[in-house]
């Protein structure tokens, strides 16, 4: 259930990731309604298939347009959305199995074109909904219910492939600090071109990551998580390749790049064509 | 040779991909359609970019064509190989024109040798080579050379310093080859003086009639992945549908195009893409979609022979099973088939104002015989064009935009940036569209999806002799040379009716009535189950079909001799239940 629909038949665990990513999401999106002065309206949210993509429905406050549409489709259908309604502001949210596993083909289109598109990763290395089975993200070695004898796949390291093939913005965050993360996610929304926000958003039921991102003292665990040093270059894509070979798991913005998006390129053809009419093909087809 | 003969000639070019094979027909086509008769290309070619045998004809008539023919009144050989792979289509007084640069045969028979690059060579245009080969081919059918001159001015009037020089050249290029030929001693008749229509006309092929059709009803965006045989609708949109406020792309698959048609559908865009067999079988969840979250969108599929690749370049009708059913579940998608060139374009449009009117996903049913097929139509009206806009809603917030409005089931549709936020959802929903499993919504909402189709009801059909032994029905593509026979049947004395939809999915209403009283109904079509007589049956009609799946179109003379021996037949069990 959710606060406004109580027959909604869908509930996060206690201590999900995605109530935090959520919670940053929501105000990201107030704060850049404020900042832009653009209607809630405006704002459409275009969910995958997963635990994750369900935050399309449990989103409290003002409700944006949402589209919860079919496993792994998210990128092609915000790309419809976008370009066909460039006014509108277009945040993909879905999990690592939608975005990294079934909708992986997708990726890279994006980046090429550098749609003006956010997409928030909830990123749990596993896939929840269908009850625990390993996901691009599990740790090679690991067992889940689809790896019985531990999974026997490497482990994609997500960052490092939206690097390679082209991602205009990436950063990478966790759940555990909405605050710093809906800054993340605003000024992702700011960047003008295919932004990923890749974030940590553990699963408490079938892979409990909390001690291990944030550490945890009393057991002796370090934690994994780090800030992106204040010195980093973001703008330096070696600086960004150097900061991904460090282990473990980035805080903050990681890369950007700015170069003209798909719609850039659209209006510059549309200003050197102008709009055809029926009647003019027609008469390109005269006897 | 016969006399009607005068009424109507089947000309063939006949070599490899890449010699200007269709150029040839396409210059023929278009000097007789300047002239006034009625013209239809085909071609048919394999699945490579140069070389492997191929062919383009055109069929010359004082009357609107309906099909590509019985056989061929004059054979253009451009290789030995093609004229021994076409010469039996040839008819009994057909003559071939053999290309004497490449190979040579036996004296004796009903053709004659050619060397048009060498006669080329000799107009100081080594390009007309094509123009000595159609002055040989006027000759045979008595076809005016001027008419020719006119066409060859036309052409290559390009306001360019060298044009009269090239018009000269391919004039006296096209006097040659009728030396030729009339040094030969061989003719097929004389075509008859034109009987041209009383209304304008425009030439111009399937594919870009059908994109034209959803461009005039208002398409603004497309995207589209390159398969034959629908890749030149995605190459006319890139073209065309260009300036501001319109989008036309290639993706990368027809999981992303059938995905960005959604997405702009929902945006409130009216969204279309084309595909063929292979792209429509990924694109199943997608048009799941569209009928779930009900979501305007059109999609093409261009059909060839399947199943798998198939046979890419290449006549068949056998999606259709696809198409009713394209994704899993409880759905089902309309579908409109267009069976001329000239139904392209209305069904292009009325498939835009179908998507909209029913808050939907629509099928466009077209095929490769006629895709690529260039005819000169009727110019359509474009000022008759309804064009048809989805309901939108413009109250205040907290709308439930999945609540029932009236007996159609409809309700207006939220579009992003106005007022009515609502989740568009692919999960079975409730009013608002949060995802639910309770089994009111889902009764609801299955039967409020299905009702819709009821607004779809207004596609061409065709009913005549009604009462008949049999009915013949057809679809889409294969209506051409269905018609062809019928008329012929009926000319015969054979006791046979003719019915007709555009739409096969839902059946118009009237449609449904005649099918009830008819006794039997005889489908041809091209595919080996016999899709559409299926259809019928199922629907509880008396249909069986008349099958053909060679990868080619019907011939007229095929279906008037099976269906001629089927009402034989049928004549003497009348009264009985059928099938």
């Amino acid at each position: 259930m959710s606060n406004r629909n109580p027959e909604y038949d869908f509930v996060w665990c206690p201590g999900c990731g995605d109530f935090g990513v959520r919670r940053a999401l929501e105000w990201a999106l107030e704060r850049h309604v404020a900042e832009h002065e653009i209607p809630q309206s405006n704002y459409v949210i275009v969910a995958g298939i997963g635990c994750s993509g369900n935050m399309v429905h449990l989103m409290e406050g003002d409700q944006p347009f949402g589209l919860h549409g079919i496993h792994g489709r998210t990128l092609p259908l915000s790309f419809g959305v976008k370009m066909g309604r460039p006014d509108l502001q277009a945040v993909v949210v879905a999990g690592d199995g939608d975005f990294l596993a079934i909708g992986g083909e997708h990726i890279g289109p994006a980046a090429a074109r550098n749609v003006d598109v956010t997409c928030v990763v909830m990123d749990n290395g596993v896939y929840g909904l269908t009850k625990g089975q390993s996901s691009p993200t599990t740790e090679m070695g690991v067992t889940t219910s689809s790896t019985p004898y531990g999974k026997i796949e490497s482990q994609m390291m997500p960052l490092k492939y939206y690097l390679t093939i082209g991602v205009s913005y990436i950063a990478s965050h966790y759940s555990s600090k909405p605050r710093d993360l809906a800054n993340v996610i605003q000024d992702a929304m700011n960047h003008k071109g295919f932004s990923i926000v890749h974030v940590q958003s553990p699963c408490t039921t079938y892979n409990d990551t909390y001690d291990i991102l944030k550490g945890n003292r009393r057991k002796g665990i370090p934690g994994i998580a780090w800030e992106v040093p204040e010195d980093h270059d973001p703008l330096s894509r070696q600086s960004a390749e150097d900061l991904l070979d460090r282990p473990g798991i980035p805080l903050g913005l990681i890369y950007k790049e700015e170069r003209p998006t798909l719609q850039d390129r659209v209006d510059e053809i549309a200003e050197a064509n102008p709009r055809r009419t029926p009647a003019d093909l027609l008469a390109s087809y005269a006897l | 040779m016969s006399e009607n003969h005068s009424q109507d000639f089947v000309i063939r070019f006949a070599g490899e991909g890449g010699q200007g094979l269709v150029t040839s027909a396409d210059a023929m086509a278009r000097a007789a359609a300047n002239a006034g008769y009625y013209v239809s290309t085909f071609s048919t070619f394999p699945s490579q970019i140069m070389g492997g045998p191929a062919s383009s004809q055109v069929r010359i008539s004082t009357s609107p064509v309906l099909s590509s023919g019985d056989s061929v009144d004059v054979l253009v050989s451009l290789d030995e190989y093609a004229y021994n792979n076409h010469r039996e289509d040839l008819s009994d007084n057909g003559v071939a024109i053999y290309n004497s640069g490449e190979f040579q045969l036996p004296g004796g028979g009903q053709y004659f040798g050619i060397d048009a690059d060498e006669l080329a060579k000799s107009t100081g245009n080594t390009r007309a080579a094509n123009m000595v080969t159609i002055g040989a081919v006027a000759h045979l059918i008595g076809f005016s050379l001027e008419e020719i001159d006119a066409f060859i001015t036309a052409r290559f009037t390009r306001g360019r310093p060298g044009d009269d020089e090239i018009i000269e050249s391919n004039k006296k290029a096209i006097r040659l080859g009728a030396d030729v030929a009339a040094n030969s001693g061989f003719s097929v008749g004389t075509l008859a003086p034109p009987s041209p229509p009383d209304y304008e006309q425009i030439m111009i092929t399937g594919n870009a009639a059908l994109a034209l059709g959803a461009v005039t009803a208002g398409v603004d965006f497309y995207v589209g992945y390159p398969i034959s045989p629908a890749t030149t609708i995605l190459v006319w949109m890139e073209q065309n549908l260009v300036g501001q406020g319109r989008f036309a792309h290639q993706v990368s698959s027809e999981i992303e195009a059938i995905s960005a048609i959604v997405g702009a559908g929902y945006a409130g865009k009216k969204s279309m893409t084309a595909t063929a067999g292979p792209g429509l079988s990924l694109m199943g969840e997608g048009l799941g979609l569209a009928w779930m979250a009900e979501i305007p969108c059109v999609v093409v599929d261009v059909q060839r022979g399947g199943p798998s690749t198939g046979l890419p370049t290449k006549s068949e009708q056998s999606d259709l099973m696809t198409c009713l059913h394209p994704g899993h579940g409880d759905m089902t998608v309309p579908i409109l088939a267009p069976g001329s060139v000239e139904e392209c374009f209305e069904a292009g449009a009325l498939a835009v104002n179908w998507a909209e009117r029913y808050q939907g996903p629509i099928i466009v049913m077209s095929e490769f015989g006629q895709a690529e097929k260039g005819e000169n139509i009727r110019k359509p009206d474009l000022d008759a064009v309804n064009v048809e806009t989805r309901s939108v809603y413009n109250g205040s917030n907290g709308y439930a935009r999945y609540e029932s409005w009236g007996e159609n089931g409809l309700s207006p549709m939220p579009i992003p940036g106005g007022p009515g936020a609502y989740v568009a959802n692919g999960s079975e929903h409730d009013e608002i569209g949060d995802t639910t499993h309770l089994p009111r919504h889902h009764i609801r909402l299955t039967e409020r999806r299905f009702k819709k189709m009821g607004l779809l009801n207004d596609a061409h059909i065709e009913i005549e002799d009604e009462g008949a032994t049999a009915m013949i029905m057809s679809w889409g593509s294969s209506k051409g040379p269905a018609r062809e026979a019928y008329e012929r049947l009926k000319a015969d004395g054979v006791d046979v009716g003719w019915l007709y939809s555009m739409a096969l999915n839902p059946l118009p209403d009237e449609m449904k009535a005649a099918l009830e009283r008819a006794n039997i109904v005889i489908v041809p079509e091209l595919n080996y189950m016999g899709q559409w007589s299926a259809v019928l049956r199922q629907h509880g009609y008396r249909a069986e079909s008349v099958t053909q799946y060679t990868g080619l179109p019907f011939k007229p003379a095929t279906l008037v001799d099976r269906i001629a021996a089927r009402v034989a037949e049928l004549r003497t069990e009348k009264g009985k239940v059928l099938v």
